[in-house]
């Protein structure tokens, strides 16, 4: 399904992806771990198409089609699915309106026919539910004043929303307590299916612990490193990076989480 | 991600979709300005005695003031000789008896416009007086407004109807002296809407005037007065667009509200006149006096305004809180976009005591445009227990456009209390990524993000206007990104 051979990225100048190939095939669930700073967060985006990162060099293909060459809207509209580190706020845009705009871009884009405002908030009532979010959240602003473990719901709502044919989840983990965790991880694997690709990044084992992945590759330096079956997470967890001649921390203190 | 940056500098059409011209036959006046033309318009329009005594009076003062330059705004110096002061659609009688009498031409204009005036096809609920030029071609739904004892008619035929109202109220709110646009407004205005809700009365229906300028080199002053009587309570919108044309035309108009005791005045404004092309030619310089008395104890005076047309705007409405427990509230959303210049914001004058008021003001900028907030809120010495709450917010679109904010708070009391927020943001690059990435189009983002942060003021439109007005942002917004 998603093919990246030997990509290079950088920003503001300065190379941050030094040749990523990966192989992604329908059905699977990829975990890319790695150090802050190794580049998880600059690969995604650069998949999802945002142009603060300039695509130097490599070729990226979805089904096929050269993904590179299309508009971020195109890639979305096409299945790419990129749930944030940091999800952003839109003050005085409703979650409701915001998330049947996005649903109605693709149906459009389907040629299906738009859902109405009752049919939606239907829908998106039963969605909410399943990553336990309490349906007050849809009248409030995208993000606005959510804590970091309500923002990640919301993207993983966002995703069962949508129906993804990859679905990237940036360290969609991070910053959750246990329960929430829990509810994180459920959502995820509802999302497991036969036709979806899902590329999970993450800092910590422990979401692999709910999330049992197909491949696990480790980021260094914005290269692949190592790959392997789930057992490399937990070895990872056992032994740290140092093992494979990896800096712990690649970045500065402040860029950690 | 450089959309709102980069792409934003290949800014490119922006379409008006109410720039054509009605082709109809007129009577107009020829371009100048003295007394005869004063006296000339007084005659045509049938005034009373007073009427004429009063305009002259005004042109006289008028010939003595300067034009204002404090505004944020430049343009070049007008001629206010190369102006004609009348121009109207020709017809029998000289007033519209029925919509039967108005010219077939004018009503399809309405029509394109949005604002069908047959009685099949009218707006359901709003009643509609329409302002072509100088004049008012039809009012709708008089009837039934009658019936409730509501006045709505244009200000020339309350002139001659019920000269004692026009005489006791107009200028009360804003006396010719006011400042020059006021002067010239007072000395040669042509028509306008008149507005008398009895006591305790809760007008059946939105009320809402159409103004459209069609002749080219001749300016709109229009003048619109509107009382609520003690216990009443009066909705009233006002839209307003003009054809394309090269041409700079001015637009300076004048609108008195008067509120007795326990009276409510709700006036909200969608304002599109042609704001000019990209390249900042033509468009219609929008010189307007707004404000509100609430004279009587309790009364209270929302205005609500739209802004995304014209090419300079100046526009202040105010409320004079004069009687206690007075309520004033200003809401604004001010969007400029290619060349518009817009200076526009609120006056509150607290005397009464316990008089409130609140301003929450939007001002978004995209293109090369600027927009400034300009506020005045003042407090007498008699305003006692007297608060404000002022909110004035900008939003940025790109790096070439430019926000301004000048709030000026005087007191005389120091039992008032004021509280003002200010905030500054853009666009994000980030937000933007967001939308896009769930599938949305740039342009849809951005008039999404644009209506989000225009929200709080939205809500205070009637509920028909709100919608309208998200349409417009959207239209006003194109070309605003790549
Ligand atoms: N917008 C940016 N501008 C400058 N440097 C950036 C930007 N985004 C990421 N970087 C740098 O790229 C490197 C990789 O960052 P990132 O992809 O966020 O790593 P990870 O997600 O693995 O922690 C870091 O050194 C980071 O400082
Ligand atoms: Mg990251």
């Amino acid at each position: 399904m998603l093919s990246i051979k030997n990509l290079h990225a950088s920003v503001e100048g300065k190379e941050i992806l030094k040749g990523i190939n990966l192989e992604i095939k329908a059905g699977e669930v990829h975990a890319i771990m790695g150090p802050n700073g190794s580049g998880k967060s600059t690969l995604s985006q650069v998949l999802a198409g945002n142009d603060a990162f300039e695509v130097t060099s490599g070729e990226v293909t979805l089904n096929g089609e050269n993904l590179l060459e299309k508009e971020t809207e195109e890639r979305a509209r096409e299945g790419v699915f990129l749930a944030f580190q940091y999800p952003v706020e839109i003050p005085g845009v409703s979650n409701l309106q915001f998330m049947r705009t996005a649903v109605n871009a693709m149906r459009h884009h389907k040629g299906e026919p738009e859902m109405n405002a009752a049919e939606f908030m239907k829908l998106a009532r039963e969605v909410s539910k399943q990553v336990d979010l309490d349906p007050a959240f849809l009248k409030r602003g995208v993000n606005e004043g959510f804590s970091g473990g309500e923002k990640k719901r919301n993207e993983i709502m966002q995703a069962l929303l949508l129906q993804p044919k990859l679905a990237i989840l940036d360290e969609t983990d991070s910053g959750l307590d246990i329960d929430a965790l829990k509810v994180v991880s459920d959502g995820v694997n509802a999302l497991r299916a036969q036709d979806r690709a899902i590329l999970m990044v993450t800092h910590y084992q422990r979401l692999l612990d709910h999330i049992v992945p197909d491949y696990v590759h480790v980021l260094a330096d914005g290269k692949i490193v190592k790959s392997g079956g789930r057992e490399l997470a937990l070895e990872l967890e056992e032994r740290g990076y140092g093992w494979l001649g990896i800096k712990e921390d690649a970045t500065e203190a402040s860029s950690a989480n | 991600m450089a959309t709102t940056d980069q792409e934003v500098n290949e800014l490119i059409k922006r379409e008006y979709e109410h720039g054509f011209v009605t082709e109809i036959e007129v009577d107009t006046f020829e371009p100048g300005l003295n007394e005869d033309v004063v006296t000339r318009l007084s005659e045509i329009k049938k005034e009373p005695e007073f009427m004429l005594e009063w305009r002259l009076k005004a042109y006289r003062r008028w010939l003595e003031m300067e034009e204002p330059e404090w505004a944020h705004v430049g343009y070049p110096k007008i001629d206010y000789n190369a102006i004609s002061y009348y121009s109207a659609p020709k017809r029998k009688e000289d007033m519209p008896q029925s919509l039967d009498d108005v010219d077939p031409e004018l009503l399809k204009t309405y029509e394109k416009l949005g604002i069908p005036l047959h009685e099949r096809a009218k707006l359901a609920g709003v009643a509609v007086d329409a302002v072509f030029d100088s004049v008012s071609v039809a009012t709708t739904f008089k009837e039934p407004l009658a019936k409730a004892g509501v006045i709505f008619c244009s200000i020339s035929e309350a002139m001659r109807d019920h000269p004692e109202l026009v005489k006791k109220y107009l200028g009360t709110v804003v006396p010719h002296t006011d400042n020059y646009f006021a002067g010239l407004n007072s000395a040669v205005f042509s028509d306008g809407t008149f507005v008398y809700v009895p006591k305790g009365v809760r007008c059946p229906m939105e009320l809402s005037t159409y103004f459209r300028i069609n002749a080219a080199n001749t300016g709109q002053f229009e003048r619109t007065l509107i009382i609520a009587d003690e216990g009443s309570y009066v909705s009233y919108l006002e839209g307003c667009t003009a054809p394309m044309r090269d041409e700079n035309q001015l637009h300076a108009a004048v609108v008195e509200l008067v509120a007795l005791d326990d009276a409510q005045i709700k006036y909200s404004t969608v304002q599109n006149w042609y704001p000019g092309d990209e390249n900042g030619k033509g468009g219609i310089y929008n010189f307007v006096t707004k404000r509100a008395a609430c004279i009587g104890k309790n009364s209270k005076v929302s205005w609500t305004q739209v802004e995304t047309g014209s090419a300079v705007t100046w526009k202040y409405p105010s409320c004079i809180l004069r009687g206690d427990n007075s309520v004033g509230e200003f809401y604004s959303v001010a969007l400029t976009h290619n060349h518009q210049q817009a200076d526009t914001g609120t006056k509150m004058i607290h005397l009464g005591k316990n008089t409130s008021s609140t301003i929450i003001s939007k001002g978004i900028s995209a293109g090369k445009s600027s927009n400034a907030y300009r506020g005045l809120v003042k407090f007498g010495p008699r305003a006692e227990g007297a608060r404000n709450f002022t909110q004035c917010d900008s939003l940025l679109i790109g790096d070439r456009c430019g926000a301004h904010t000048f709030p000026y708070i005087e007191s005389l009391n120091k039992s008032a209390i004021v509280e003002h927020e200010a905030t500054t943001s853009k666009v994000s690059d980030e937000q933007m990524f967001l939308c896009r990435q769930r599938g949305i189009d740039p342009e849809r983002a951005v008039s999404m993000i644009v209506n989000g942060f225009c929200k709080e003021v939205f809500k205070e439109l009637p509920m028909e206007f709100a919608v309208e007005a998200g349409k417009l942002l959207e239209v006003s917004l194109e070309g605003s990104v790549g």
